[in-house]
């Protein structure tokens, strides 16, 4: 695995790629607590909710089905939810046994399950577009514009910073370790568990120790620039009308799959 | 083609160190270990001086006293001005001191905001600092990487954008540590003709006497905290008897 | 591909407005005072410190181990980050952490973000340090093995208000939810125990002044054993309770005002009409409210538009 692997970002010269960062997580946002306010079975506006997916991927130029294709991310979280299918009174819709238990799925339990599976659907795939259209420093910044404290957004360009250089590292530590875990043929290799968790567990202080001394050196590098505590950024977007109209379009949509919601 | 150049022009330099000058200088890491025991030297303007000596014989750690990181006891003098805690950031600005590792120099996500740093945070505005990243991305012929992700650059392009970061705080003194370690042929070839062509003082520390030999008139050797000697490369590398002593081949 | 080492990032979908919303203010809240601790605490060289030790977190969790029949061990990391960075540094670095996995990796929501820091990041920290902060004048052997113990709960509390918060969303059922999770996490936490055990060790070993007395680690408040403390009670008391009789717990949640339909498993303002309005006339009249402000809010937007294009 190369560390390429992280990128989520794909550049093309969209009209989702040239808006700007804050307007995508502003809608990003409004767009998944919209589809958290969508009442069960609001079938005709998670329809809408759908087009207005699928029309932001157009958009995108990354193809109609781009987040489609990664939007299972979140389902093997679904079998939490499973079991609204059975404890929500309602007409029995089927029933049948599992192991030791009758269960019985309702109607009611059914439209409920249904419908959050949906919305996590709906909701993780404009996160997926988010950050496909967007790159990641910009979207930091973005974060900075909407009064995410300093601190906080400083960590996190450190930690993309580094999380390439550092999974490097645990890689290189981990073929470390694979090399040297050979077995004698017929035997099975490594000891017990206890033994294997050791092994990862130096494996984490080694890479605790070498972040900490490399944390010493990034300091020192600061410190020769100039940086004495203070941190200075300069702010390379700037809302254009077109920034302003998508975001009042986007807000009068959602208002209206909202109200679809609802009749 | 390997390019050499004959360096016979050059004498040492006849200055009192008008752009660096230390003075007796001695330190202990806090863990009692002595590094440097009594170093002197001087620096004229225009002089690119290479710093050898075999690994631990202090040469980092000189460096990071050069601009104030570690304080060791003795004098430092930057274009006159005397180090002290008080005049830390004029001195910071002066001197550019770049790390050896280019991981632990580009620290910011993307190549623009890592070049940017160092005139932000000396206080210029704006416009100005636009002005001089511009100008450092140019002077290492790395323009049209200004808005690349740092993660995404082969090692060679990340050591160029790590002179360039400190090139945009326009320093009267450049100061590389190991730059052409881990740099393939190609990659160390590129470095070796921007640092040619780079019109400013340097003092550069390197284990790579090819490029001793090939671009720095005068050669400092270092050895167990002490320099043990100081002048021209030539007669330097001649000195075979020196040059073992020191655990240094010649290239 | 990224894999998430602890099923404990709740994608966005699967928490009601109203919990999302309160894990938002108590995450918010905790984390402004974190802030506010570590910049006192750290000075100036806490921003790459904290930065680097996020990536660390991130790299960390790859680390794995098999364990048995295919599983494997893994480190989430929020007790060993509260221990050797103290209990505000490592909140703010494991919020960090979180922050990158949902918003570049979609590993958890956005909407449900502030849930996620609360179970992986904050109560995560606020165990593994308050109960380490209890022995850390002790032998070595005693704060390794307390702090084992307290990575293990760090970990089945993250997974118990997890549960808890997915039941008051009416996501899913109390009694199948808690035994659901922390019987996954039983093991997963096992995982954590001994990886933090061997990672801590190692750093007593070749870095002991880490961990020392003037470290950031020895120098968090003793207030953190008994904030540490009650919420291991809570683990160790609410588990078998709501395993063994989530009927009761229900009724509680009832009592309290929790749900009006708890039966029927709606969750919080069963059919969300404009929240916390359960009234029909003073929902329409909010209703009416909200009309306006999403309005004024586009006539503004566009205004500004225009403004921007002249
Ligand atoms: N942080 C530190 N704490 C204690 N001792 C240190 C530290 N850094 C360096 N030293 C010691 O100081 C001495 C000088 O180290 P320094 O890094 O300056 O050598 P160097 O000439 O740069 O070597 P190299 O060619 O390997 O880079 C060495 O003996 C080293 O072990
Ligand atoms: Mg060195």
């Amino acid at each position: 695995m190369h560390f390429n692997a992280f990128d989520r970002y794909h550049e093309k010269e969209s009209f989702l790629h040239r808006l700007d960062p804050r307007v995508k997580v502003l809608v990003t946002v409004i767009y998944i607590i919209s589809n958290a306010l969508l009442p069960d079975g609001a079938w005709l506006a998670f329809i809408s909710a759908w087009m207005f997916l699928i029309t932001a991927n157009l958009l995108s130029q990354l193809g109609i089905g781009y987040t489609f294709k990664r939007s299972i991310i979140a389902l093997p979280f679904a079998l939490i939810a499973v079991t609204v299918l059975f404890s929500i009174p309602g007409k029995p819709v089927s029933t049948f046994q599992f192991l030791m238990w009758d269960l019985t799925i309702t109607d009611a339990g059914f439209l409920r399950f249904v419908s959050i599976l949906i919305r996590s659907w709906l909701s993780v795939q404009m996160a997926i577009l988010l950050v496909a259209v967007t790159r990641f420093p910009d979207l930091i910044h973005a974060l900075e514009h909407l009064r995410v404290p300093v601190i906080l957004t400083t960590i996190i360009a450190f930690l993309y910073r580094y999380l390439f250089v550092l999974t490097d590292e645990v890689l290189r530590l981990i073929r470390a370790r694979e090399s040297r875990s050979a077995a004698v043929a017929g035997n099975r290799s490594g000891g017990g568990v206890r033994w294997r968790a050791k092994v990862a567990g130096n494996m984490a202080g080694q890479l605790f120790l070498r972040s900490y001394e490399r944390s010493d050196r990034i300091y020192n590098a600061m410190l020769s620039r100039g940086y004495s505590g203070h941190l200075y950024t300069l702010n390379p977007h700037e809302m254009k009308s077109s920034d302003y109209f998508v975001t009042a379009f986007v807000i009068a949509v959602i208002f209206i799959v909202q109200l679809i919601g609802r009749l | 083609m390997p390019v050499t150049h004959v360096i016979n022009s050059f004498e040492m330099p006849e200055c009192d160190g008008d752009v660096l000058s230390v003075k007796d200088l001695h330190f202990s890491y806090p863990d009692g270990h002595a590094a440097l025991h009594g170093v002197s030297l001087k620096l004229c303007r225009g002089d690119k001086v290479a710093l050898v000596g075999p690994n631990g014989a202090g040469k980092s750690t000189l460096m990071l006293h050069l601009n104030g990181i570690l304080g060791g006891r003795g004098e430092i003098e930057i274009a006159g001005k005397r180090l002290t805690r008080d005049n830390l950031p004029v001195i910071r600005a002066m001197v550019g001191l770049v790390f050896q590792s280019p991981d632990d120099q580009l620290f910011s996500p993307t190549v623009f905001e890592d070049v940017a740093f160092g005139p932000l945070h000396m206080g210029l505005p704006e416009i100005e600092v636009r002005v001089r990243v511009d100008a450092a991305l140019e002077a290492v012929r790395m323009s049209s990487y200004k808005n690349r992700l740092s993660h995404h650059l082969s090692a060679g392009e990340k050591k160029r954008i790590a002179i360039a970061t400190v090139l945009s705080m326009k320093p009267s003194l450049l100061v590389l540590d190991e730059p052409s370690a881990g740099l393939d042929p190609r990659a160390r070839r590129t470095l070796i003709n921007l640092l040619r062509e780079l019109p400013i003082t340097m003092l550069v520390s390197t284990h790579d006497m090819v490029l001793v030999k090939e671009l720095f008139p005068r050669t400092i050797v270092m050895d167990e905290g002490r320099v043990v000697a100081d002048g021209l490369t030539h007669e330097i590398l001649d000195d075979e008897e020196l040059l073992t002593a020191h655990g240094l081949e010649k290239p | 591909m990224h894999f998430s080492p602890v099923p404990l990032h709740i994608p966005d979908g699967f928490l009601s407005i109203p919990i999302s919303i309160i894990c938002w203010a108590i995450t918010i809240i905790t984390l402004g005072i974190a802030i506010s601790r570590t910049n006192k605490a750290l000075g100036e060289k806490q921003v790459p410190l904290m930065g680097v030790m996020a990536a660390f977190i991130f790299a960390a969790q790859m680390i794995n181990f098999p364990v048995a029949g295919g599983t494997s061990g893994h480190l989430l990391g929020g007790a060993l980050a509260a221990i050797v960075l103290g209990p505000w540094a490592g909140m703010l670095v494991m919020t960090a952490v979180v922050a990158v996995q949902g918003l570049l990796f979609q590993d958890g929501g956005l909407l449900v973000m502030g849930a996620n820091i609360l179970n992986m990041g904050l109560v995560t920290a606020a165990i593994g340090y308050g109960l380490y902060r209890a022995v850390s004048n002790q032998s070595k052997a005693v704060k390794l093995s307390v702090a084992g113990v307290a990575a293990w709960l760090s970990v089945m509390a993250g997974a118990l208000f997890t549960a808890l918060q997915l039941w008051l969303s009416g996501t899913s059922q109390l009694g199948i939810v808690i035994p659901a999770m922390l019987g996954v996490h039983v093991l997963i936490g096992l995982g954590e125990a001994f990886i933090t055990v061997a990672a801590l060790s190692f750093i007593l070993q070749t870095r002991p002044d880490l961990l020392g007395e003037d470290s950031e680690s020895a120098k968090g408040s003793r207030a953190w054993v008994a904030v540490g403390g009650i919420i291991a009670l809570v683990v160790v008391w609410l588990s078998p309770l709501a395993s063994a009789d989530p009927d009761g717990l229900n009724r509680v949640a009832m009592d309290i005002g929790f749900f009006n339909t708890a039966q029927t498993g709606e969750g919080l303002l069963a059919g969300y009409t404009v929240p916390f309005f359960a009234d029909a006339a003073a929902s329409k009249i909010m209703a009416g409210v909200i009309g306006v402000i999403v309005v004024g809010a586009i006539i503004m937007l566009i205004g500004r538009g225009m403004k921007a294009k002249s």
